[in-house]
């Protein structure tokens, strides 16, 4: 597939799109349907993609696999970390009310960031999973 | 009756019968990989249970549709025949229940993480044992506890007959051949 | 009532379980797994549930696709013929699926608003939420806010998941290719 011209240059066309799209599904998913889950695996099936028609050590000079594994604990961390910053703030784990003045803006932004803990977990998790299948691949060959 | 019957429960039955392929597929294949989708078949005949249990007959998806009077800003151009409608259709709007989306939708991203777990394994046992089938890994587990419980035998024996002096040197060139 | 479109949906979706036991080629398995996942979305989407429709659309005909296909390209795309009739676990089958089919005769009919499920903690988040945490999407207030710990719990979940991925497969140990399974029966032998 590495030689297929199409290929090639329809990858590299699509790729900021589905980016694009993964942080959209992210922002709007308070409104409408979508959310960190999504954008997740999205933004992950972006360089699964690249990967597919580039090769892997491509893509992995871009995102390097030890990147992949930090983000699978930050975003854990990151959310973990809004439940603490809430009980600081004297509310409850998680109580989002504590993160503004209006406790609506507050629940907006908390799950604001929680989600976007869960992006960033599930996007490390999908490319560290498929990095490693991959790499295991290419080294047997 | 039968009628209604059926398009009540219709719904479940194909539940179950998909929940029983993905069951047959588990329990009576012996391809790791292909286990494993069965597993995944299973699984989404259950989202399918819950996501049925949640949907309210004439519902909508339950994102809130607000009365434009009351909105965030937007849409205030609209006119006031506009505004008279959405504040009456959004009074008795039927949302469908949220909460079985909420459990499946992480259960579907835990499904993928599990899977993903095993086919690592199912990698892992085929490197180890060079087939993922589950009959032959069960015939080379055999042939290696025969063969394991072949040499036991044999250095008992040999512990045994070192009880003996006397038949031990009778013995001693068998023995030393084993040894060899 | 349940719509033409959903009755379809389910019967296509039939038919892709029923193939995907038959087919051999693991290969086929695999995008028929696509298809099933593609076709369950859909069913999800008629059913009102869209975001759980977004998520099996992107995962399971999606990112679930790709790890198979890494996988077999790992152990190969050949699965051996059945060594014996399945007469017994069509046995086992048979009898759960008519257990649960008579069970389903007490559920409640699809779709009926007065339904337990629909009036327990249900109505409040509907009521509610748009006062108490102020966005219209529900499935998101309810998932990160009134269940706040659910998802911290599942995120943590497929975390370990990807570590325990980590262990098994990162590992420097490269194993001999030749006969991996006659090396450890040859070495108990002598």
């Amino acid at each position: 597939m590495r030689d297929d011209f199409i290929v090639r240059v329809g990858a590299r066309i699509v790729t900021p799109f589905i980016v694009t799209f993964a942080l959209y599904v992210h922002f709007h998913g308070d409104f409408g349907p979508g959310g960190g889950f999504q954008a997740g695996v999205i933004l992950a099936a972006a360089f699964a993609l690249l990967a597919l028609v580039y090769g892997l050590e491509a893509v992995q000079r871009v995102l390097p696999p030890w990147f992949a594994r930090a983000c699978a604990a930050l975003g854990v961390l990151i959310f973990a970390g809004v439940g603490v910053v809430t009980m600081l703030l004297g509310h409850n784990y998680l109580g989002y009310n504590a993160l503004a003045h209006d406790p609506k803006h507050g629940q907006h932004y908390g799950i604001l960031l929680v989600e976007f803990g869960v992006l960033v977990t599930v996007f490390g998790v999908m490319t560290m999973v498929f990095y490693l299948f991959a790499g295991r691949a290419g080294r047997d060959e | 009756m039968i009628i209604d019957l059926f398009v009540s429960h219709y719904n479940y039955w194909v539940v179950i019968l998909l929940m029983m392929v993905g069951f047959y597929t588990l329990i009576s294949r012996g391809n790791l990989v292909k286990k494993i989708v069965g597993l995944n078949v299973f699984q989404t005949s259950v989202f399918m249970l819950y996501i049925s249990m949640g949907r309210i007959k004439g519902g909508t998806p339950p994102i809130l549709v607000e009365p434009k009077g009351t909105g965030k800003g937007h849409g205030g151009a609209d006119t006031s025949g506009g505004v008279e409608m959405m504040g009456e259709t959004a009074a008795e709007i039927l949302y469908s229940n949220p909460l079985p989306h909420v459990l499946i939708l992480t259960a579907i991203v835990v499904g993928i993480a599990v899977t993903s777990v095993g086919l690592a394994l199912a990698v892992r046992v085929k490197e180890a044992y060079g087939t993922m089938e589950e009959d032959e890994i069960n015939r080379i587990e055999e042939e290696m506890e025969e063969a394991e419980w072949r040499r036991g035998r044999g250095e008992i024996i040999h512990e045994i007959l070192g009880k003996f002096p006397a038949r031990r040197a009778l013995t001693a060139p068998s023995g030393a051949e084993a040894d060899a | 009532m349940i719509n033409v479109v959903g009755i379809v949906l389910f019967t296509l979706l039939g038919a892709t379980a029923l193939a995907l036991v038959r087919v051999r080629n693991l290969f086929a398995v695999v995008m028929l797994a696509g298809v099933y996942s593609l076709l369950s979305a859909g069913l999800f989407t008629v059913m009102d549930a869209v975001d759980v429709a977004f998520t099996e659309a992107a995962v399971g005909a999606g990112i679930s696709t790709v790890l198979f296909l890494g996988a077999l390209a790992l152990v190969g795309h050949r699965e051996a013929r059945p060594g014996h009739r399945p007469i017994l676990p069509l046995v086992v089958v048979a009898v759960t699926g008519a257990t649960l089919v008579y069970g389903t005769m007490d559920l409640p009919g699809f779709g009926d608003p007065a339904n337990p499920v629909h009036h327990h903690v249900a109505d409040h988040y509907l009521e509610e939420s748009s006062r108490e945490i102020g966005i219209p999407n529900v499935v998101t207030s309810v998932l990160a806010s009134y269940r706040g710990y659910d998802t911290m719990g599942e995120t943590t979940v497929v975390f370990a998941a990807a570590v325990g991925v980590m262990l098994l497969l990162a590992g420097r140990r490269r194993t001999p290719a030749p006969e991996p399974d006659e090396a450890p029966a040859g070495a108990a032998d002598r």
